[in-house]
């Protein structure tokens, strides 16, 4: 167990490591952020003294070294623009993207699984019918798409909600629909089929055959088995809290990590974007982490398997 | 003067086409409705220089913003008078283009990797499995973002970096299916009669397991599909005056209030083909993989 829990820590280590070089490399092999900080008509002077003081001036792997050797003594580097701690911009902005994502995870897990295992017990039925539409609704209509639409009926043509800004708590009502409708759909198809393949299963049989009540079918002897896939998907819901709200918060002006992302790959604010991508790594990481040791506690068979 | 029997012909012929129809009506009307949606799309993708009546950078400054439905612009047009029916049409052949080539990118990659994988087992194995490992873990789409956004937006960066999502599923599953295929009957056959490695891997074990993999594109295709218009959505992806669905998605948004029609029509057209790709995707893999049987 304990073998098993330090390989999946380790590997974790590496996947945040093989990100932050990834992003390193990329970010700054791909043009000079002076010229976009300072503008096109500066003397040559500035240019040189800007990349001096920031250290660009440098070479790729001395930068890469210091920026490592800086982000284990917690220093996680200096905004271009602002002139802050860029961790500290960062870490900002994080309550107003959860206050969208948190809700909108608590509707998909709410409504998707219930409904998904619903429509599994009766198959065929309109609510298994209707699973199966708002799944593949959820899977093809684009996150923009929706939000527009919602925008289109609610606020232009209904005037019921506000279509931007973090004012009120109704602001936040569009945004968080938004994300949640796709997820419901697509939780609520994995629950189902899950729970499909584990109701056809022979101890599910076994169970009914010796007259258990089926209340206790499904609820001891179905959902527990059915709960591996479906805590994969929620857990990669949960990795997702950070990154899936980039496109949602630049619909509906939210003003969350998103439109910082956004705002500080415009301006190459190196430092404030590699900052994002470390924790939307973090929190994907750290959250497969979790899953992979839930399976341990959920499915004792994979913890065997892994002990060899 | 001789007799021709021709009176079999046309029997046979018949029998065919019978069973022709038969086959198509065992399609279920939803899948059946893809079908025709995606060939529609792929007309349209070969064929837009020739069907759209205007160029997509012509404007009629007389006509701006113009109500769907007038029979000079049949979709309305946008805040500089350029017809919408041509610029979706255009945006349409971008779109799928574009996902056209990441897909077959992602799925040539992945499979060569997942190939090495089978063939050389020990550290290329681990290797290739990190990678795959590395790629899952990653943000995709903010990655993109930044590298978009940092080396500017070009169509063949947008291809590349696109080609490079979801690849890491062809890897695993080629790798997968490639391991239980060598230890067949056939694959060791024909390493036995002196078969190249790349002979034994392309000939014969990729046939075997083709479908699956094929199964494995309708998946990744709508998303690389969302993935680009989300991109052209937030201004990374197709640069104007080119446009693609997203493209056109993301401009509209400005009009939402006086002029929705700019935007609905090519959000109509992106939900139609994702729909109509997994709703035949679905029934090409129940068809398909021998494992859900």
């Amino acid at each position: 167990m304990l073998r098993f829990v330090s390989t999946r820590i380790l590997r974790a280590l590496i996947t945040i490591l093989a990100v932050l070089t990834f992003a390193f490399v990329v970010l700054r092999m791909s043009g000079d952020p002076a010229q976009v900080m300072l503008g096109p008509d500066v003397p040559q002077e500035s240019v040189d003294a800007f990349r001096k003081a920031w250290g660009l001036d440098q070479p790729l792997w001395i930068q890469y070294l210091a920026y490592i050797k800086a982000i284990f003594t917690g220093d996680f580097g200096v905004s271009m623009r602002d002139k802050a701690s860029a961790m500290q911009l960062v870490i900002e902005r994080i309550p107003a993207t959860l206050q969208l994502t948190i809700p909108a995870l608590f509707l998909k897990v709410v409504i998707g699984i219930p409904a998904g295992v619903y429509a599994a017990l009766h198959r065929q039925s309109a609510v298994d019918r209707g699973v199966i539409l708002a799944a593949i609704f959820g899977f093809t209509i684009p996150s923009f798409v929706m939000g527009l639409l919602l925008v289109l009926i609610f606020s232009i043509t209904l005037g019921l909600l506000p279509s931007g800004g973090q004012d009120t708590w109704q602001h936040g009502i569009l945004p968080t629909l938004t994300m949640s409708i796709g997820g419901i759909g697509i939780l609520a198809r994995f629950s189902r089929s899950a729970m499909i393949e584990v109701m056809g299963q022979p101890y599910i049989r076994t169970a009914s055959a010796k007259g258990m009540p089926w209340q206790d079918v499904v609820w001891r002897h179905a959902l527990p088995n059915a709960a591996v896939p479906i805590v994969t998907i929620v857990g990669f819901m949960v990795g997702s809290l950070i990154a899936g709200a980039v496109v949602v918060e630049s619909i509906f002006s939210w003003p969350g990590i998103g439109r910082l992302l956004v705002v500080s790959v415009t301006n190459r604010d190196l430092a404030v974007v590699q900052c994002i991508l470390l924790m939307i790594a973090a929190t994907m990481v750290v959250s497969n982490l979790i899953v992979d040791l839930l399976y341990g506690w959920l499915d004792p068979r994979l913890r065997a398997q892994s002990a060899h | 003067m001789t007799i021709v029997d021709t009176s079999r012909q046309p029997a046979a012929e018949m029998s065919f086409f019978t069973r022709f129809i038969k086959q198509v009506r065992k399609v279920p009307f939803s899948v059946g409705f893809g079908i025709a949606w995606l060939a529609a799309m792929v007309f349209v993708a070969f064929f837009a220089d020739l069907i759209r009546p205007y160029g997509i950078t012509a404007m009629d400054l007389r006509a701006r913003l113009s109500l769907p439905g007038n029979p000079a612009h049949l979709l309305g047009t946008d805040e500089l008078g350029r017809d919408v029916l041509s610029r979706l049409l255009q945006s349409i052949r971008v779109s799928l283009a574009i996902a056209f080539g990441a897909t077959i990118i992602s799925a040539v990659v992945g499979t060569t990797l997942g190939f090495l994988a089978a063939k050389f087992r020990g550290a290329v194995e681990h290797f290739v499995l990190v990678l795959a490992d590395f790629q899952a873990a990653l943000p995709f789409l903010i990655m993109s973002l930044a590298v978009l956004a940092f080396f500017g937006s070009s169509m063949p960066l947008l291809i590349g970096l696109m080609g490079f999502y979801g690849w890491e599923r062809y890897a695993r599953i080629a790798r997968g299916l490639a391991i239980s295929a060598s230890a067949q009957g056939y694959a060791a056959a024909v390493v036995q009669l002196g078969a190249t490695p790349t002979r034994v891997y392309m000939k014969h074990i990729l046939p075997n397991v083709a479908s699956t993999l094929i199964v494995s594109m309708t998946l990744t295709f709508p998303e690389i599909i969302l993935m680009e218009s989300g991109l052209s959505f937030l201004g990374l992806g197709v640069q104007p005056p080119e446009t693609s669905l997203g493209n056109m998605v993301g401009f509209g948004r400005e009009y939402l209030t006086r002029a929705p029609w700019i935007m609905l029509a090519p959000a109509f057209v992106i939900m139609m083909t994702t729909l109509s790709i997994s709703l035949v995707g679905d029934w090409l893999r129940d068809k398909l993989d021998p494992t859900l049987r």
